[in-house]
């Protein structure tokens, strides 16, 4: 079972559209002992990342989610959700979770596209994924494949946090964590079948990393 | 780099899909939650439904629709048609749209694109504007005038300025139709959507007109759109999306080929 981490800056119903398509049992949770008994958690999140980390640390979620973490509980961080595992945004000038080293910037629109016109941000739209280490959520995935992304703040963690890249205007980091702790800028849920095909690559990563246990 | 948005554009009334011309006379051509998942499987970047029902029961019939479209087409997409108050904009994000779109309700009460924006996020508010072609004036100096009501109403409201007002209050995107050109199949309102285009810094859709992907590719190329709204080029089976894509991306210009 994975589950979606309940929280108001969530977008955790299409997350479990998504699941329940690709036949993956899910549940919606803010409970610690059922994010524990978790095979995985999805963390998803829109919006503002100040906002998300109030509503996280007045529920003492922030906490539960540290620990899992530490405990190494696979989890996959999404858009918002992504960038609050960092150190510190620079939107709302928020100090996040903190589990990966690094900050999220707010896109410069000094920046150009390939085509000389600056970068309109959000950044909104579908765009490619460059990796720059093997990573187990892109298995069967093709390279040409591409993720639909809508965010204003990009990732920039510390470089050997770095698992994939993606250009606009210049190169950004859309992928960061480590083995078992994702973040994905993009949104999964919203990508179509390459999307889908990284969720179900989520679940079987914590099926295995369960039975190996 | 981000690739161009191809968008067909549902029409929903009572549930069932609709194409009309220049918005007088409506023939239902099928079930919009098995259409989107063909436009999705042929390689749609998103999908826009448009309700144009007026009745309250109607409506609940179109806010099924939506949540059938959410649990089978993993794309976004968005929603337009009777949205006038945040309610409305709760409901349909609720039921599962990225997305809503405002028209003639932002142009009645602006507030509505802010207040959208502030409670669910820019990204979340499209500002739809339906734009007609008029002499040039005082109150209307790029002779593109805002217009209501599938263009009966005319607003007194120059379409530039609109557009940049739109983004101060927070629209994250804007939908852009020519009313002018819409249904006739000779292309895109080019000089309408440059004009656009260079006013605004959030990202513009074209719409209306599109007869073939030439078009298509000079929306994005002359016209510098972000996206190309499309619909009876593909209702009617003239073309795939994925042969639109084909030749646009035959033009030098970037588009997801790979779903």
């Amino acid at each position: 079972m994975l589950a979606i981490l309940d929280y108001k800056a969530g977008n955790q119903t299409s997350v479990r559209r998504a699941l329940d398509h690709l036949g993956i049992e899910n549940r919606i949770t803010a409970d610690p002992d059922q994010l524990s008994a978790a095979d995985g958690i999805i963390f998803p999140g829109v919006g503002a990342a100040g906002q998300a980390m109030d509503e996280l640390s007045s529920g003492g979620l922030d906490e539960v989610l540290k620990s899992l973490i530490w405990q190494e509980k696979p989890l996959l961080g999404i858009c918002v959700g992504c960038q609050i595992l960092l150190d510190y945004c620079e939107e709302n000038d928020t100090r996040t979770l903190a589990v990966i080293p690094g900050e999220c910037r707010l896109f410069n629109p000094a920046w150009l596209e390939e085509d000389g016109t600056p970068i309109r941000v959000p950044h909104m739209g579908w765009n490619r994924v460059d990796l720059k280490q093997d990573c187990a959520l892109f298995r069967d995935i093709p390279a040409e494949a591409e993720f639909y992304f809508v965010h204003s703040y990009h990732p920039a963690p510390r470089t050997e946090f770095v698992i994939g890249e993606t250009s606009y205007g210049q190169r950004f980091c859309s992928v960061h964590g480590r083995t078992g702790l994702w973040a994905v800028q993009f949104h999964p849920e919203k990508s179509g079948t390459p999307g889908l095909r990284l969720l179900q690559n989520f679940h079987a990563y914590c099926l295995e990393a369960r039975h190996a246990q | 780099m981000l690739s161009k948005r191809i968008i067909p554009c549902l029409d929903v009334r009572n549930g069932k899909l609709t194409k009309g011309v220049k918005f007088q006379g409506n023939v239902d051509i099928g079930d919009p939650v098995e259409t989107a998942r063909m436009y999705y499987e042929q390689g749609a970047d998103e999908i826009v439904f448009y309700d144009i029902t007026a009745s309250s029961e109607g409506r609940g019939i179109f806010l099924d629709v939506v949540e059938r479209v959410a649990s089978q087409i993993f794309i976004p997409f968005s929603v337009g048609g009777g949205i006038n108050t945040l309610a409305d904009m709760r409901a349909v994000l609720c039921a599962g749209a990225e997305k809503v779109s405002v028209n003639s309700g932002a142009v009645k009460n602006p507030d509505i694109i802010s207040q959208g924006a502030a409670a669910f996020g820019s990204q979340c508010v499209v500002l739809g504007m339906d734009v007609k072609r008029v002499a040039k004036s005082e109150t209307i100096p790029s002779g593109f005038e805002v217009v209501i009501h599938g263009g009966r109403k005319y607003t007194g409201m120059d379409a530039l300025d609109w557009a940049k007002t739109g983004e101060a209050l927070g629209a994250g995107e804007i939908c852009l139709n020519s009313i002018d050109a819409d249904g006739t199949k000779d292309g895109y309102d080019l000089e309408l959507t440059r004009r656009v285009t260079k006013s605004v810094r959030i990202p513009v859709i074209a719409s209306g007109g599109a007869g073939n992907p030439q078009h298509m590719a000079d929306a994005f190329t002359q016209g510098k759109a972000s996206a190309a709204l499309i619909a009876s080029i593909v209702h009617y089976g003239e073309y795939t999306i994925r042969q639109l894509k084909e030749h646009i991306t035959g033009q030098g210009v970037r588009m997801r080929m790979v779903w």
